[in-house]
């Protein structure tokens, strides 16, 4: 028994890193769906295109080769990354070309009537976007980023194809040292589970609290 | 500027939907302090005038001075170019509007939606902008719902407050776009009030599409009939309601006579 309790501390070693890749990758994606989602409404055509072109690219290609890309291909040219980074970057790409179109949908999916508003109170493009459309945007985009970060989370499995220690690579470590993979398999199948049932009550409990301005029931 | 030149002065202007001709070569006046009723079948380019001067549509061809400058405009060494942005903005500070589904944002309370575009676009410290926010909504009956969330306000209520959410501004001129239109019919009278009490009181100049005929009886200094894009008749309430010259004019009010409403 104390042999097993030795590897479970190995899996557990490997759900932080998981953790730790879901939650810097979210953000960068995070960060790349604003930038991207918005470029694609811009009023300039470069910025339009330059959106697009990065949505259609980290959409069309798989995640793998972008992950051996960022890992084995970037070095020639110059820039070495550890595999934390290179997981990040990837992931945090692929699933920002995703959340990308969530953002510019729930832009507009908002009402004309709310931008009409907005002119005639003499709002500037940005003030209105940022006080007005943005915040009513932001829960339409919510379930949707939940689906993202969850998609974000299982897609983290790819890093143990660069070393990177994280469940899936403790998992295999484990299974080569003791033979068994019903165990560990089954173990991280579990993890996963409930990190993913995490995100969920995270977003669904985030969504609530900022419906509770446009519900008068709970205002 | 003299008190005898019009605050609004529109020159020729057109506008087509498509293959729809909204307004051919329409031309009016209004001046300072006015209250002007519009009103006309649907399409007859009423509401499309309003959302013109509030630069939510633009026009195809004429031209339109507010308070002395071009709207659409602007004068550079002599020439008039197209309006900027920037040009557009300063405009806007002189025109309000209300709209007819109140257009009130869902996700701020009452008093957030009368002090936001204060302190945006003016600069207006919160203190003060709270402080005249509150007076507006005391004006329009709505003092006490100040910390209330549109979505728990009755239709009246919201369109109230969209009131004093435009009158935060101090535009010279203000826009009401079938502001009752929306309304069950219990509620309407609320709103007409708000504005009865507010076109006695102050000087500024205001643009009403109506369908409620005796609304504008009441609340026009001059009544305007449109059909088609084009000013049939106008003159006095008075006259235009009880002693329409036009034979269009005596049609449209017969129709909405039978259809209920009071002239």
């Amino acid at each position: 028994m104390t042999q097993w309790s030795g590897y479970f501390g190995l899996i557990l070693q490997g759900a932080l890193v998981t953790i730790e890749l879901t939650l810097m990758g979210s953000v960068l994606a995070l960060f790349m769906a604003f930038l991207a989602g918005m470029g694609r409404l811009s009023r300039f055509f470069v910025l339009r295109a330059l959106a697009t072109a990065y949505i259609e690219f980290f959409r069309g290609t798989s995640i793998f080769v972008q992950l051996f890309w960022a890992y084995f291909v970037l070095p020639f040219i110059g820039i070495s990354l550890t595999p934390l980074q290179a997981g990040v970057l990837a992931l945090g790409l692929n699933v920002g070309a995703y959340a990308a179109e969530v953002v510019r949908g729930a832009i507009q999916s908002i009402g004309r009537e709310q931008y009409e508003a907005c002119i005639a109170l003499n709002l500037g493009r940005w003030q209105g976007m940022r006080h007005i459309i943005l915040p009513q945007a932001l829960l339409v985009m919510l379930p949707t980023f939940g689906n993202n970060a969850i998609e974000l989370l299982k897609a983290t499995a790819v890093v143990s194809l660069i070393s990177l220690t994280d469940l899936t690579f403790q998992a295999q470590v484990v299974r080569a040292q003791t033979g068994n993979t019903l165990v560990p398999f089954s173990t991280i199948l579990i993890l996963y589970f409930i990190l993913a049932l995490l995100i969920s009550w995270g977003v669904r409990s985030l969504e609530r609290r900022m419906a509770r301005g446009l519900d008068g029931v709970r205002a | 500027m003299s008190a005898s030149a019009p605050i609004i002065k529109i020159d020729g202007i057109s506008k087509s939907f498509g293959s729809f001709k909204v307004l051919d070569g329409l031309s009016m006046q209004v001046m300072p302090g006015e209250k002007l009723a519009l009103i006309g079948p649907s399409g007859s380019g009423k509401t499309t005038i309003l959302r013109i001067l509030m630069t939510l549509e633009r026009i195809d061809g004429g031209h339109i001075q507010i308070d002395g400058e071009q709207l659409y405009h602007m004068e550079r060494n002599g020439q008039l170019l197209p309006a900027d942005e920037r040009h557009l903005t300063r405009m806007r500070q002189k025109i309000g509007m209300v709209f007819q589904l109140f257009n009130l944002f869902p996700h701020k309370c009452v008093m957030d939606n009368v002090t936001l575009a204060p302190m945006l676009t003016k600069g207006t410290p919160r203190a003060a902008a709270e402080k005249r926010a509150m007076e507006l909504l005391e004006m329009v009956g709505m003092a006490d719902k100040a910390k209330s969330m549109p979505v728990q306000l009755s239709g009246g209520q919201k369109q109230r407050v969209a009131i004093a959410r435009a009158l935060a501004l101090s535009p010279k001129i203000m826009l009401f776009d079938e502001v009752t239109s929306a309304l069950d019919p219990e509620l309407v009278e609320e709103v007409m009030n708000v504005m009865r009490k507010l076109a006695a009181e102050t000087d500024m100049t205001m643009l009403l599409v109506t369908h409620e005929m005796g609304f504008a009886h009441d609340f026009a200094d001059r009544v305007l009939f449109f059909d088609r894009g084009k000013i049939v008749e106008e003159g006095k309430p008075d006259e235009i309601f009880r002693h329409p010259k036009q034979e269009r004019t005596q049609g449209f009010l017969k129709k909405i006579i039978a259809a209920g409403h009071r002239v």
